[in-house]
Order: C-alpha cells, then sequence, then structure tokens
C-alpha cells in the first residue's frame, strides 16, 4: 500500500468521524473510571502524610492536573483551529468548540483547588503570584472564545472566527509556563522536573495515575461533545435522520 | 485601453488610508474626544474611592493611570472598522491588490494617532493629581508611547473579529483585555521599578518587544479575521 491510497482524510468528514467517536468514547470512558478510581485510592490510602504541609497537600492530586490538561488543551485547541483554517476541515472547528468547554472547567478547578491549598499553606484564598494570575488570564481566554463562538450565529463563521482568537490566544499559553521564570514569586517551584522528582515515589504515582485519568476524562467526554456538535450541525443530512432513528 | 494601470506603491497607499481615517476622525471629533474624557473620569474615580492619602495615590499611580488608559483606547477600537463595514467600503479594501495587511497596518497606526498619542498626551496631567514626580511623568508617558500602539495593534484583532456581530462591545472588552495584560504589567511596571530605585531598560525593551511582535503578527490575524467576518 503506497502513501497516497491511505485516505488520510477519511475520518475528516463528520459522518465518519462521528460513528469512530462512537465506537472509542466508551474505551475511554472505562480508562477514565479505572484510573480515576487507582488514583484516588493512592492518593488518599497509599501516599503517605507530607512532612511539611501534612494531610492538605493531598488537594494536588486534583490541582496538578487539572492546571496541566487546561493549559494542555488550550494548546490543542489552538492545533485544531490553525489545522481547519489551513485545511477547511469542519471537524476542526467542531473539535476545538468540544475542548473548549472542558478546558474552562478545568481552568476553574484548578483555580479553585488552588484556593483550598493556598489557604493553610499560604494563609490566603489567593495570592496575586504570577502562576495564579496567568492561569486566571487562561480562563478569561476560554471565557472569551466561548463568548465568541456563542455571540456568531453561523456556525461556521463562528469556527473560523474562534480559530483565529485560539491562535492569537495561544500566544499567551507559553507566557505562562515561563512566568514562573521570569517573575520571581510566592508560588513554590515546580516540583516535578526532567532531572527527578522532588517527592516521594507513592505521591508520584498517585498523581501520574492523576494525570493520565485526567487526560482519559477529556478525551471521552471530548469525544461526546463532538458526536453532539456533528449531529447537531449535519442535523439536514440524511444520514443524521437515518442514524437518530436507528436510537 | 493601451495605458496599463499605474501600480500604486505601498507607501503611498499607507500615507492615503492614514489620511482618510484621520480626516474622517476630525470631523467625528465626538468620538476622539470621548474616550480622553473617559480616561479622566476614571483616573479621577480612583482618589474618591480609595481615599485622598498621598502615600496610598503615588504607590497606585502607574497602575490607576495605566488601566485607565488601556480602557479609554478600548472604547474607540470598534470604529476602526465599523464604519467602513456599514458603507462597503471595507469589502473594496479587501478586494482591492493591496495587501490587506498594510491597510490594517495603517488603520492601526491612525486609532493610535487618535487615541493613543493623545492619551500619552493627557497622562502627565492626570499623573500630576496623583502626585507622580517629574520623572516618573517622563517614565509614564513613555511606556504609553511604546504600550499604545501595541494596545491598537492587539485591539484590532477584536475590532475585526467582532464586526457585525450582536452586543460587539463587551464582547470585544472580554476578547481583548486579557490579551492586554502583557502591556500593562510592564508598562506600570516600568514606572513602579523606577520609583522603587530599579532600572527599567528590561521593561521598556519588553514593551518594545512586544510591540515588535504586534506589529509582525498583528496585520495577519486582523486580515485573517475580517475576511472570515465578511464572508
Amino acid at each position: 500500500m503506497k502513501l497516497r491510497d491511505i485516505h488520510w482524510f477519511k475520518f475528516a468528514a463528520p459522518q465518519n468521524f462521528y460513528y469512530l467517536a462512537g465506537r472509542m468514547w466508551p474505551w475511554f470512558a472505562a480508562l477514565a473510571a479505572v484510573l480515576t478510581l487507582i488514583g484516588l485510592w493512592i492518593s488518599f490510602f497509599v501516599a503517605p502524610v507530607d512532612a511539611q504541609q501534612g494531610q492538605g497537600y493531598r488537594i494536588i492530586f486534583v490541582h496538578v492536573p487539572a492546571s496541566q490538561m487546561s493549559m494542555f488543551i488550550y494548546l490543542v485547541m489552538a492545533g485544531w483551529a490553525g489545522f481547519g483554517l489551513a485545511f477547511k476541515t469542519r471537524l476542526s472547528g467542531m473539535m476545538a468548540s468540544a475542548l473548549a468547554p472542558t478546558g474552562a472547567l478545568f481552568a476553574f478547578l484548578s483555580l479553585v483547588t488552588g484556593a483550598f491549598w493556598g489557604k493553610p499553606m499560604w494563609g490566603a484564598w489567593w495570592v496575586w503570584d504570577a502562576r495564579l494570575t496567568s492561569e486566571l488570564i487562561l480562563l478569561f481566554l476560554y471565557l472569551g472564545f466561548l463568548a465568541l463562538q456563542a455571540s456568531i450565529d453561523d456556525p461556521r463563521r463562528a469556527d473560523k472566527a474562534c480559530a483565529v482568537l485560539a491562535l492569537v490566544g495561544a500566544v499567551n499559553v507559553p507566557i505562562i509556563y515561563f512566568s514562573v521564570k521570569w517573575w520571581n514569586t510566592l508560588h513554590q517551584g515546580a516540583s516535578v522536573s526532567m532531572k527527578g522528582a522532588s517527592m516521594a515515589t507513592p505521591m508520584l504515582m498517585g498523581m501520574l495515575v492523576m494525570v493520565v485519568a485526567f487526560w482519559m476524562y477529556t478525551i471521552t467526554i471530548t469525544l461526546l461533545r463532538v458526536r453532539s456538535i456533528i449531529l447537531d450541525r449535519e442535523r439536514h443530512t440524511e444520514w443524521v435522520k437515518h442514524a437518530v432513528a436507528q436510537h | 485601453m493601451s495605458s496599463a494601470v499605474k501600480p500604486v506603491g505601498l507607501g503611498f497607499v499607507l500615507l492615503a488610508v492614514l489620511k482618510r481615517e484621520i480626516s474622517l476622525g476630525m470631523r467625528q471629533k465626538g468620538e476622539v474626544l470621548t474616550p480622553l474624557m473617559f480616561f479622566a473620569v476614571v483616573a479621577s474615580l480612583f482618589p474618591l474611592g480609595v481615599g485622598a492619602e498621598s502615600n496610598l495615590l503615588l504607590r497606585m499611580a502607574p497602575g490607576v493611570l495605566w488601566v485607565s488608559a488601556l480602557l479609554a483606547a478600548m472604547l474607540s477600537l470598534q470604529r476602526m472598522f465599523a464604519m467602513d463595514h456599514a458603507d462597503g467600503s471595507l469589502e473594496q479594501m479587501v478586494l482591492s491588490p493591496t495587501p490587506l495587511g498594510l491597510l490594517v497596518l495603517a488603520k492601526a497606526l491612525a486609532h493610535f494617532l487618535l487615541s493613543g498619542l493623545p492619551l500619552v498626551l493627557m497622562a502627565p496631567i492626570l499623573g500630576l493629581q496623583f502626585g507622580l514626580d517629574g520623572r516618573g511623568l517622563a517614565i509614564l508617558m513613555l511606556t504609553l508611547l511604546l504600550g499604545t500602539p501595541t494596545l491598537s495593534l492587539i485591539g484590532s484583532i477584536g475590532a475585526a473579529l467582532t464586526l457585525g456581530v450582536r452586543g460587539a462591545g463587551v464582547l470585544l472588552s472580554l476578547l481583548i483585555l486579557p490579551l492586554y495584560i502583557p502591556v500593562l504589567i510592564f508598562g506600570a511596571g516600568a514606572v513602579e521599578a523606577d520609583a522603587a530605585g530599579l532600572g527599567i531598560g528590561g521593561h521598556l525593551s519588553l514593551l518594545a518587544a512586544l510591540l515588535v511582535l504586534s506589529l509582525f503578527f498583528t496585520p495577519l490575524a486582523t486580515s485573517a479575521a475580517l475576511r472570515i467576518s465578511l464572508e
């Protein structure tokens, strides 16, 4: 089989992707459920009490994956957006708009859990630290994306306009990442680095499992949401009538 | 028809658009002056809100003046394309052989001259009310001079994206204000850093870097957004 014989864009057709997503999401949902249970078990019962932070540190098992996902989803969203602008594939815009609410949710979750952690550790619910502030800006970027999407009636135009906005906003995500180095702040430095983690192994394990669980959750929910968006946008076509009639 | 169309120089187009925008702006003085009054009013509200203690005001001055300037510059953003969109001349600009990015650049430059530059000139008067000294005022003006063109450029993206959209004004602010934050941080930061006896070279360099980056990238993004809006 030669490279050009492969139908690269087969699943770029919303109809094909609808069925593919329908077959994939239960697997990701199952993985998400299992991994979340394992992750929570490790974080509550296996991971030891932190020498300095006591029990309060356990919020990081939700906080760290949520912040990571909120940043990563924005990049993926911008990636889909750029892909959609470049190749004019309809599905890309749908993927971007399916990812946005989950990203916003994680950004919000990250801020809330950060506040729960900050109160016992720093003695304040909110500190105007660079990382907190950039996470807040990220939430604003998501909200802007969602607001723009909601205010344009024509979905194709909304997708394209949001794509430009997502790409422009993506410039902000590296600033978030490097803000720790740019400003000398209160927030503790990153505990996990490429050189080796400054954490006990069970703690690290728990966090990594939770990170993967959040990934699986994101994939599941995005697939489900994109399926609804596809049905909504293609509701005038024959295949949708057929697919709906089957249920 | 033997005479070929004489190609028009890009510099000529830039100047022509600039001249047109400024004469249009001068004919509607109200729309140019209102953001300036807004700037003065907003900046004057802060002492009324937080109290007139001079030390507190002095410390707040850079941030308050920068935020007020940012909001004032945003007020007039919608004007950038809305009128041309309404009378159809924007479509002609998109169709013209001149690169759209260049026209966008000219429009953003005109927006800076009509809204940013007056803010720069007005800032020292308001700065005096907050008790900034001569050096602080000079640095405030310098940072505004470096920062407001960036605001006009970034703002052009939002203005193009929200063209002909329901509730464009509020939406524009939601889209654009988060993108203004780096400019605000380094602009106000420079004045604060100098007051604290630190060097301001880094802040000014970063402001200039943001300006250069947005000079290069925003015409591309705004042109793409305009084309999408006019589809």
